[in-house]
C-alpha cells in the first residue's frame, strides 16, 4: 500500500528540528526503515514528518576515555564497519549484522532503533547490557538517560514527543556475547540475548521475551538460570518453548563469557 | 496537507528535477515519473526486496525511501547498471545457470548480488545467501541464483 498524505520538512539545525516538533502531529523521520513500512500499512498517520537526516554531526562515532559515543544517525552499516566499534564494542558490531538485510542496514539508524524500542530488536538489548547512556535533546538542552530507565513499555520510551534522541554513549566492553534465534536470517528474533562481563558479574539482556528487553545480572549460571524470564508467547512459539530456548542461549552465552 | 516539493537528483547519470508529493516512494517516482519500470514493487513494506536500488553507492529498499529523501542523491537502477555493462557478467551467469524463471525478482536480485560482488571479497555460499537474504524469489529458488553469483565471484581474478 501507499503511505497516507503528510507534510514534510527537512530542518538544517537541531534548534529548527525541535521547533518543528512542536507542531501537532509531527513525527521524526530518520532512516525510515520502520516508520515507512508503518505508513505504507497505514498503521500510523503523522501530519508532518521532520526528516532529521540533514542534521550535521549526528552520524559520528567517537572513542573517548572508557566509552564510545555513537551519533543517532549512524546507520547499522556504519556501526558494523566502524573500527572503533569493532575494537571497543564487539557486541554492537556482532548485533547489527542480525538486523534485517544489507539494504535495510544501509538506511536504518542506531537512534531510530533505540527510539522505536521494538521488543524484538537487537540494539535496545545491547544498550541495556552495555549500561549505555542515551543522550536526548530538547528545547531546554540535553539530558542523559541511562538505558535502564529509557525503555518503559511496548514501543514506549522516556522520550517526550518533542525531544530528539541525538546519540548514545556505550562503555567499552571487550568481553561480550550476542546470540539470536530467528526462523530465517534477518527475521525478527524468536529470542535473543546480549551479554557482557563486568568483574565477577555478568549482565545478560534478553530480547523477544517481553514488552521491553529484560536485564539479568548474576554471578553464577545457576543463579542466572533461576532468574530466567518467563517469555511472552508469540504467533509461532509458546512461552514454554521460548523459555527453553532462552535457557539454551543463556548457557551458551555463559560459557562464552567465562 | 498535500505538499508539492521540488527535488533534483541524478538518475543513472542524468540530472532530473521534478515536483513530487511527500508521500511518494522513490520506487514509485522512478516507475511513474521516469518510466524506469525495472525496479519492481512487491510487498511495499520492505520484506521482499523487489525494489532494490542503489542510492549514493549503497543498495536500499525503494519502497522504504521517499522520493523527497533522494533530493541531491545519486540514484542507480537496473536500467543504468545494465546499460553501463556493470552487470554483464552477472547477467550472463544468471542466464547460463537458469537463475530465473518468472523474472520478477531478478532485477533486484542482480542489484543485491552486484553489491556483494563489487566488495571484491572471496565469499562462501553462506555469505552469498546471507547477502541476498532480503530478496525473495518465489519460483526458481535460490540454488541456481547462488550458483550464478558464486561463478562470478570465483571467476574474478
Amino acid at each position: 500500500m501507499k503511505a497516507p498524505p503528510f507534510a514534510y520538512a527537512k530542518p538544517r539545525s537541531l534548534a529548527e528540528a525541535l521547533e518543528l516538533l512542536q507542531r501537532p502531529g509531527a513525527r521524526i523521520l530518520a532512516g525510515g526503515q520502520s516508520l515507512i513500512p508503518s505508513l505504507n500499512m497505514r498503521l500510523s498517520s503523522p501530519e508532518l514528518l521532520v526528516d532529521i537526516t540533514g542534521l550535521k554531526g549526528l552520524a559520528n562515532i567517537e572513542a573517548r576515555d572508557g566509552a564510545v559515543r555513537i551519533g543517532a544517525l549512524c546507520t547499522h552499516t556504519g556501526v558494523e564497519r566502524s573500527p572503533e566499534v569493532r575494537e571497543h564494542l564487539p557486541l554492537l558490531a556482532e548485533a547489527v549484522a542480525h538486523i534485517a538485510h544489507p539494504a535495510i542496514r544501509n538506511r536504518g539508524t542506531l537512534g531510530g532503533s533505540l527510539a522505536l524500542a521494538d521488543p524484538n530488536a537487537e540494539l535496545p538489548a545491547c544498550a541495556l547490557a552495555l549500561d549505555a547512556v542515551l543522550i536526548v535533546a530538547g528545547r531546554k538542552g540535553e539530558r542523559r538517560v541511562p538505558a535502564s530507565g529509557f525503555f518503559k513499555a511496548l514501543f514506549e520510551t522516556d522520550l517526550k514527543p518533542d525531544e530528539i534522541l541525538v546519540g548514545a554513549e556505550f562503555p567499552k566492553a571487550a568481553k561480550s556475547v550476542f546470540l539470536e534465534l530467528a526462523r530465517r536470517q534477518g527475521d525478527y528474533a524468536i529470542v535473543g540475548l546480549a551479554g557482557t562481563s563486568r568483574g565477577t558479574e555478568k549482565r545478560i539482556a534478553f530480547f523477544g521475551v517481553a514488552a521491553t528487553p529484560i536485564l539479568l545480572k548474576a554471578k553464577s549460571l545457576e543463579e542466572a538460570m533461576k532468574a530466567l524470564p518467563t517469555p511472552n508467547a508469540d504467533l509461532y512459539n509458546t512461552s514454554a518453548t521460548k523459555r527453553h530456548l532462552a535457557g539454551v542461549l543463556l548457557e551458551r552465552a555463559w560459557n562464552k563469557l567465562s | 496537507m498535500e505538499q508539492a516539493l521540488v527535488i533534483t537528483l541524478t538518475v543513472n547519470g542524468t540530472q532530473v528535477t521534478r515536483s513530487v508529493q511527500a508521500r511518494q516512494h522513490l520506487v514509485d517516482f522512478l516507475r511513474e515519473e521516469l518510466g524506469l519500470t525495472g525496479s519492481h514493487i512487491g510487498c511495499e513494506h520492505g520484506v521482499c526486496g523487489a525494489c532494490t536500488l542503489r542510492v549514493d553507492g549503497d543498495i536500499v529498499r525503494g519502497c522504504l525511501m521517499l522520493a523527497v529523501q533522494a533530493n541531491g542523491c545519486r540514484v542507480e537502477t537496473i536500467e543504468g547498471l545494465s546499460d553501463s555493462k556493470e552487470l554483464e557478467k552477472l547477467q550472463k551467469a544468471f542466464h547460463e545457470k537458469n537463475a530465473l524463471q518468472c523474472g520478477f525478482c531478478t532485477p533486484a536480485m542482480l542489484m543485491a548480488a552486484q553489491d556483494l560482488i563489487r566488495q571484491g571479497k572471496k565469499t562462501t555460499r553462506d555469505q552469498i545467501r546471507s547477502h541476498i537474504s532480503g530478496n525473495y524469489c518465489r519460483c526458481t529458488g535460490y540454488q541456481a541464483i547462488v550458483d550464478a553469483i558464486e561463478e562470478v565471484i570465483h571467476g574474478q581474478g
